[in-house]
């Protein structure tokens, strides 16, 4: 995409700050990680009109996960940007939260449906977390759904001594052995399930 | 001329009166008077008060309202010589990106100095209609105790007051027709205000306490809104629940204007139907707005009270498009939304099929700083709306991106707008399809939609955007400029092109002092320039100051900041002088 005729005639681009490969243009967008991010708008004392996008500044692709939790430059939420008056701006934030924190308390009836596969399968599964309260009422129906064993989770062993383990991957993209975390942990970052072969697992348990 | 001064003497003897007359008119004073007293237009007052010496005093002994759009132009002593016989008064103070936090507290526009003159010289004063000014309890409390027959308060975007002022109000005004406080900042001391209004008292006719965030005693409330018969308005808290509407609407069946409170409550069998049947008993609604937190199940109790509505303000209640989509299927008659962007593109496609004599759309966000994957409305959702509403006039758009196209297209079949604030979020944000600016997509608007009076832009945008305007945009009023334009000429061409620019207000743009300069004339017959973060400086601004001495030209001093460089310009026309309130960091040059 080509930089606008006004970015061009003041090279703002060239004395930018950014995190992550050069060349990105303004049009990638960010992840999803970045919500929570302000906007950030470079102001400068010598030039007041900032033209680049925002996300400039909050690009990276995925390589670069461990910048997310780096020190940032120092993010400036421009004053009074958007023109939105504090009533409505405070009014909307607290119904936000309250939605978040309901959803978070599972208490509004909302599924929280995740993918279920196995090895061998012909196709996948959805079961809906929310319907249980912990790790033996998910793992007792994941056994009933696919017929197969887990054995006994120890914090050490893991799932020794059995056919299957059930594994999960998380929001970072790893997959992880179920029944490590405390269960309201588990099924806020779960995003998907997968039961593997014992000798897999015990890959994962010797770690 | 000797006869206008003499008025009261004309009485006397009307026939020499007539015959005296020269000239303009051949009526009595009394006659012309009650003539020019049935002109409500300001702007016809206005004119008719230029035609001659006769008419002007007609026009000044006959006004009864009188509207004051920047409150520090006229002094409260000339004001009530020029009119003395005056019952309704409404006043504007704070520049209006005081909303967003650019005006420091203290600045000024206090409520109470012209409180103190109105009471001397407007004693029988009954309306007050207040817009971003200062105003204390002291002065509620001051309003309430000095003029008898006072009726009507509206307060909004105000400060500085608490329900302590509401109590003097409700304690005090037996003629109260009209409480009415909206979006202010208010100390809510939760101390039961509303049990202020003496049992006696039966006149109310518009209720508004919507922004309160505590309780109220509802039991008080329940037993005015039984008693106050002619009650038209009522507009609730949050802290109102459904079976406590349920039981005001049960009292209240003749409300024209309704702002529900929580819209989320557990509701038994029983209570939904009757919270049903209270809405299908409230004929006469047209407003519909509050719902706080909604429970969007409950949504469809609203559905037998929605054909007649025609203004829905649903812009604080997050709805997702399917639950606005059901809703507006019995909503054909809506002139008038106002919603929240979660709706998106599909919840505005449901508009333009089911509100075929929409007039104004606003579609506020929910989450404005969200970033990434954040939804909300795009330029499909507005060409939407356009396709289906050929009647839309007003428009207040927040978007994270917009096309040139897609606005062309939108006034291509709106070509009646008179208000368009497009406000694309990401300041500088190109088009996002082309990547060029949006220079373009305003060209349209100002091309297409002659009868343009106010515009709000926003985008990445060059000198050609302002070019366009100053060249085609003859009946604007209003401007409203944010990182935009590449050099003083941009601004020049506005303030050269634009005939009727009465308010201009700009931010975080590359205009210096050539640009200022350019409209020394101009701003004479505007009513305001507001400049902040832009490339003026002192010196520009005390050249301004030296050469027009009857403008005000205010610089806001930050703490810390360079000083030669003026980073909040206000200048205004006025006829009172340099302000003698201004607080320290406020300096008139």
């Amino acid at each position: 995409m080509e930089p606008s005729i006004y970015q061009s005639e003041l090279n703002l681009e060239a004395t930018e700050l950014r995190l992550g490969l050069p060349g990105r243009t303004n049009n990638k967008r960010s992840s999803p990680e970045d919500r929570s991010r302000s906007i950030s708008i470079s102001i400068s004392k010598s030039s007041s009109v900032d033209s680049s996008g925002p996300s400039n500044a909050t690009d990276h692709d995925d390589d670069d996960d461990d910048h997310q939790n780096s020190v940032q430059p120092a993010k400036v939420q421009v004053v009074g940007w958007p023109p939105v008056r504090s009533f409505r701006r405070n009014s909307m934030q607290q119904q936000k939260q309250k939605k978040d924190e309901h959803n978070n308390n599972n208490g509004d009836g909302s599924a929280m449906y995740v993918k279920v596969s196995m090895a061998g399968a012909p196709y996948l599964r959805k079961i809906d977390l929310n319907v249980y309260n912990s790790y033996s009422q998910l793992l007792n129906a994941l056994q009933n759904l696919f017929k197969c064993t887990f054995g006994e989770y120890s914090e050490r062993e893991g799932y020794n001594g059995s056919e299957y383990a059930p594994t999960y991957e998380d929001k970072d993209g790893d997959w992880m052995l179920v029944g490590d975390v405390p269960w309201d942990m588990f099924t806020c970052s779960c995003k998907r399930l997968r039961i593997v072969k014992g000798s897999e697992a015990k890959g994962l348990a010797s770690l | 001329m000797e006869c206008c001064n003499k008025r009261r003497m004309m009485k006397e003897s009307p026939e020499s009166n007539f015959m005296n007359r020269r000239g303009s008119s051949c009526f009595p004073d009394e006659v012309l008077e009650r003539v020019i007293g049935m002109l409500k237009s300001r702007k016809d007052r206005s004119s008719v008060s230029l035609v001659c010496k006769e008419w002007y005093n007609a026009e000044r002994w006959s006004r009864r309202n009188v509207f004051i759009g920047n409150c520090y132009s006229v002094s409260p002593e000339i004001l009530t010589r020029r009119f003395p016989n005056i019952r309704s008064v409404t006043l504007k103070g704070k520049p209006r990106f005081s909303d967003f936090n650019l005006v420091p507290a203290n600045w000024g526009a206090d409520i109470h100095f012209w409180l103190v003159v109105f009471a001397e010289k407007y004693p029988f004063l009954e309306e007050l209609r207040l817009k971003r000014m200062t105003v204390s309890d002291e002065s509620l409390k001051f309003l309430a105790r000095s003029f008898p027959n006072f009726k009507a308060i509206s307060l909004q975007n105000c400060d500085g007051f608490s329900t302590d002022g509401l109590a003097a109000i409700a304690a005090d005004c037996k003629n109260l027709t009209e409480l009415d406080i909206q979006e202010n900042v208010i100390d809510d001391k939760n101390d039961n205000w509303l049990t202020c209004f003496p049992e006696s008292f039966t006149s109310l006719e518009v209720l508004n306490f919507s922004i309160l965030h505590n309780d109220v005693n509802f039991d008080a409330l329940e037993k005015l809104v039984t008693r106050c018969k002619s009650l038209k308005t009522l507009k609730l808290n949050k802290s109102i629940t459904l079976e406590q509407l349920q039981r005001l609407l049960f009292r209240a069946p003749q409300l024209c204007e309704l702002g529900t409170g929580s819209f989320s409550q557990e509701l038994t069998t029983q209570q939904y139907s009757e919270l049903e049947s209270a809405f299908s008993n409230c004929k006469n609604l047209n407003t519909l707005s509050g719902l706080w937190v909604v429970t969007p199940q409950y949504l469809p109790v609203l559905y037998p009270a929605c054909a007649n509505l025609t203004f829905l303000n649903f812009s604080y209640a997050p709805l997702d498009s399917d639950d606005i989509a059901k809703l507006l299927v019995h909503c054909a008659n809506i002139r008038r939304l106002w919603v929240v962007d979660t709706i998106e593109d599909k919840g505005l496609e449901a508009v333009g099929t089911h509100c075929p004599l929409l007039e104004e759309l606003r579609v506020f966000p929910a989450d404005p700083f969200a970033e990434g994957d954040a939804r909300g409305v795009t330029d499909s959702g507005f060409i939407a709306v356009s396709q289906g509403c050929r009647n839309l006039h007003y428009v207040l758009y927040f978007c994270r991106h917009m096309t040139n196209a897609a606005v062309a297209t939108v006034v291509q079949n709106c070509p009646d707008f008179t208000h368009f604030r497009l406000c694309i979020m990401n300041p500088g944000q190109p088009d996002y399809r082309t990547s060029e600016p949006m220079d373009e997509a305003f060209g349209a608007v100002v091309k297409t939609c002659s009868k343009l009076q106010r515009l709000a832009i926003s985008g990445l945008l060059t000198d050609l955007t302002f070019e366009y305007i100053g060249k085609y945009a003859k009946n604007l009023e209003t401007l409203s400029v944010a990182f935009a334009g590449s050099s003083d000429w941009g601004m020049q061409c506005v303030l050269e092109g634009c005939p009727k620019l009465r308010k201009l207000e700009i931010r975080d743009c590359p205009f210096g002092n050539a640009a200022l300069l350019s409209g020394l004339e101009k701003y004479e017959s505007m009513r305001s320039l507001w400049m902040s973060d832009c490339k003026v400086t002192m010196n520009g601004c005390r050249l301004l100051a030296k050469e027009m001495p009857r403008l005000n030209v205010e610089v806001i001093k930050e703490d810390g900041s360079d000083d030669s460089q003026a980073e909040r310009v206000y200048v205004y026309r006025s006829v009172a002088g340099p302000r003698r309130d201004a607080p320290p960091f406020v300096l008139t040059l």
